[in-house]
């Protein structure tokens, strides 16, 4: 090593005396004037890939919306929205490589729209805006079959187990704290987390950071149990389409007709998202009573958010690459033992001015407590909205796929008895139909024994008496027939 | 009690209805400002946007942005070569002939205190030998970096920089690089080099500030 360096600082001593003008490194040696008639190679200026890609990926995400709005609302058909699925993943996933999603393109919309000096192609505008419009009419048709990320989680669903209630909604507030984090630090120009910590990213590009892929596997596995843990449990565009759906025009049903509470699509739900028949079984005042209570609280949550949301958003802070170089010089500065590292040497070597980067993150600095105040009362107002939501009472009588939390993958279509029905209408082939959770119906148990394993039943099921209009429905009738009956 | 859930539901529906409306609207709104805006910036900044095809960069199509390392900024810290999302990184070592010395002793191609200045292996300061040596007249070599070979670490730019004219410089090969929404190279940058520019951009800055059309 001692060698090498005297040996450089012998050459530089040559260098120093042969090239006087030192100064400009373009000037050092001009080109020479070759005598053999030799001609200077160009730059290679590789291209990228071409830009009608772009719209090629834009059109292919509206027309697979479109085809899962059709496979989830019209044709009601699970295994077209798998095939759907399969082609997200090829196309969507291993083949675009993940960039650029909806998931994260709502960062790059919130970044234009918080700086103005920030723009966003219109492409990543509509793949932004397009899911979100599809769920304002049809729901979360995106996360069905469309979402990379969902679709990858979705095939290996296995054994799905319910979660307690309370776990499932305590866990159900952590996307609203992501996309929260992430709003903040876009706003202040950090980072873009979704994207930098897209958990299956590196599974599609095989490629990538070792604790990403580790991190995605993991997902994976904890899949296999709990129904799409990223969708449901970390999704911060989830939040966004969950809001876009609550609103929607149309949305998945789960029977075609009408509902005959006979629970079977409640178990066949992954992910929980089956709403039962409830009723209110407490007088009008009191539920008022408690409304005026979470009420009363709101303010209270909104402002223990604001107040302390800048302790939160300091501590993020720190993840900022300016913030952190000031620290790093105010430490070089005050103690003179400690050695630059490479971003205050480029940075000194930049010749920017201290007082320059002091301001930037001076102003940085008061962004990040005013997005902290903001940020710390949503959090605020999403914990008493959730508290709101969990004391409302509402009557309902049948079974119906939640607003906001079914992802229309359209596993239940096929459990619903009435579904066999319509479909019997059509054609009176034989079908094969796979039922999972069936026998607690016959013996009565309840909504105690879901997910246990499917079986699969030929069903050419004589039309039953009472079906139609019938609400007190005995699912005993829809036990298998012999294959002596079926053969009638 | 039929009747009054009737309403009920209607209310529900209109309610929904005109909220549903409102987000439409809102995310109209959206769409057409950031547009909009886009064109504006555009038609502002097209002084400064060399050799740009309009319909790129300039308010019919919006810009396409690219991923750009600034070789004025860059340290050779060698985080390039190990921070890409890829494993084979998309930064690459590029040179401009039209600013190279073509020097005997090349310090973007020999390693400091050679013994020779040989093509032999223990010579080369590339560490995987993607420098090629081609002889034009004496004492004149030409260089030139084999894509496949470079790691993008940066020693060469090193080399030329401190020595020399500063012909190589690192800069992102579009032809590999995925364009990530965010950087993962550019995260890293200890310098800050990295920033989005219009595709017309994407190859024009040069190592000593210079560009090319």
């Amino acid at each position: 090593m001692r060698i090498r360096l005297i040996s450089l600082s012998i050459m530089t001593l040559g260098l120093v005396l042969v090239a006087p003008t030192f100064v400009s490194a373009a000037e050092r040696f001009p080109t020479p004037d070759f005598e053999t008639g030799y001609t200077l190679p160009s730059t290679p200026q590789p291209a990228p890939r071409a830009a009608m890609w772009e719209v090629i990926d834009t059109v292919t995400l509206l027309a697979a919306l479109v085809l899962g709005a059709i496979f989830a609302l019209k044709l009601r058909s699970r295994r077209a929205i798998t095939i759907l699925s399969l082609f997200t993943i090829a196309y969507f996933g291993f083949w675009k490589k993940g960039c650029i999603c909806p998931v994260g393109s709502w960062q790059n919309v919130f970044q234009a729209m918080t700086d103005p000096t920030t723009t966003v192609p219109t492409s990543v505008l509509f793949v932004f805006a397009l899911p979100l419009i599809f769920a304002l009419f049809f729901g979360r048709i995106f996360c069905g079959a469309v979402c990379p990320l969902g679709a990858i989680q979705d095939i290996v669903i296995l054994k799905p187990i319910r979660l307690p209630q309370w776990l499932k909604h305590a866990l159900s507030l952590l996307p609203y704290v992501y996309l929260g984090i992430a709003a903040l630090l876009v706003y202040t120009g950090t980072a873009f987390l979704v994207c930098r910590y897209d958990p299956f990213v590196g599974i599609y590009r095989m490629n990538g950071p070792f604790w990403i892929i580790i991190f995605g596997a993991a997902l994976l596995l904890i899949g296999i149990f709990v129904a799409r843990p990223y969708c449901r449990f970390l999704c911060p565009y989830g939040v966004l389409l969950s809001w876009a759906s609550a609103l929607s025009w149309r949305k998945v049903t789960t029977t075609p007709t009408e509902c005959i509470q006979c629970q079977l699509c409640e178990d066949a739900c992954p992910f929980d998202a089956i709403e039962f028949p409830t009723q209110a079984t407490e007088a009008h005042h009191h539920g008022l009573k408690r409304l005026a209570g979470i009420l009363l609280l709101l303010p209270i949550l909104l402002g223990f958010g604001f107040w302390t949301g800048p302790h939160l958003s300091n501590l993020l802070s720190k993840m900022d690459h300016r913030i952190q170089l000031m620290a790093q010089l105010e430490l070089e500065n005050s103690i003179p033992a400690i050695e630059m590292n490479d971003q205050s040497a480029a940075f000194r070597a930049s010749g920017t001015s201290l007082a320059s980067l002091q301001q930037e993150v001076t102003e940085l600095q008061q962004r990040f407590k005013t997005g902290g105040h903001i940020l710390g009362a949503f959090f605020g107002l999403v914990i008493a909205c959730k508290l709101a939501a969990l004391a409302r009472v509402r009557t309902r009588t049948d079974y119906e796929p939640s607003r906001t939390n079914c992802l229309a993958c359209g596993r239940c279509f096929a459990y619903c008895p009435k579904e066999h029905e319509q479909r019997k209408v059509g054609s009176s082939r034989k079908q094969v139909v796979s039922y999972s959770g069936f026998s607690h119906i016959t013996h009565g148990v309840g909504r105690a024994s879901p997910y246990s394993g499917s079986a699969c039943i030929a069903t050419d099921s004589p039309r039953a008496p009472g079906i139609p209009g019938s609400t007190s429905y005995n699912a005993k009738i829809l036990l298998p027939k012999t294959p002596q009956e079926n053969d009638e | 009690m039929n009747q009054a859930q009737q309403t009920n539901i209607t209310r529900r529906g209109w309610l929904r209805t005109a909220l549903r409306t409102i987000a439409l609207v809102g995310l109209g709104g959206v769409m057409v400002g950031m547009v909009s805006r886009t064109k504006r910036l555009c038609t502002k900044v097209s002084s400064t946007c060399r050799g740009c095809a309009k319909r790129e960069a300039c308010g019919f199509a919006p810009p396409r942005t690219l991923w750009q390392l600034d070789p004025t900024k860059c340290i050779q810290c060698g985080l390039c070569a190990t921070s890409c999302v890829l494993e084979h990184s998309a930064v690459r070592c590029f040179h401009t002939h039209a600013q190279c010395g073509y020097c005997k002793l090349c310090f973007g191609y020999f390693e400091p205190g050679a013994k020779a200045l040989s093509s032999a292996a223990e010579n080369q300061l590339c560490p995987t030998g993607a420098i090629r040596r081609t002889y034009i007249e004496d004492p004149y070599f030409e260089i030139a970096i084999d894509k496949a070979l470079c790691i993008g670490c940066g020693k060469c730019v090193h080399g030329c920089k401190m020595f020399g004219n500063g012909s190589l410089y690192l800069q992102i090969d579009h032809s590999i690089c995925l364009n990530c929404n965010e950087c993962a190279i550019a995260t890293a940058c200890p310098a800050d080099a990295f920033s989005r520019v219009p595709y017309a951009e994407a190859y024009t800055k040069r190592a000593n500030g210079s560009s090319e059309a």
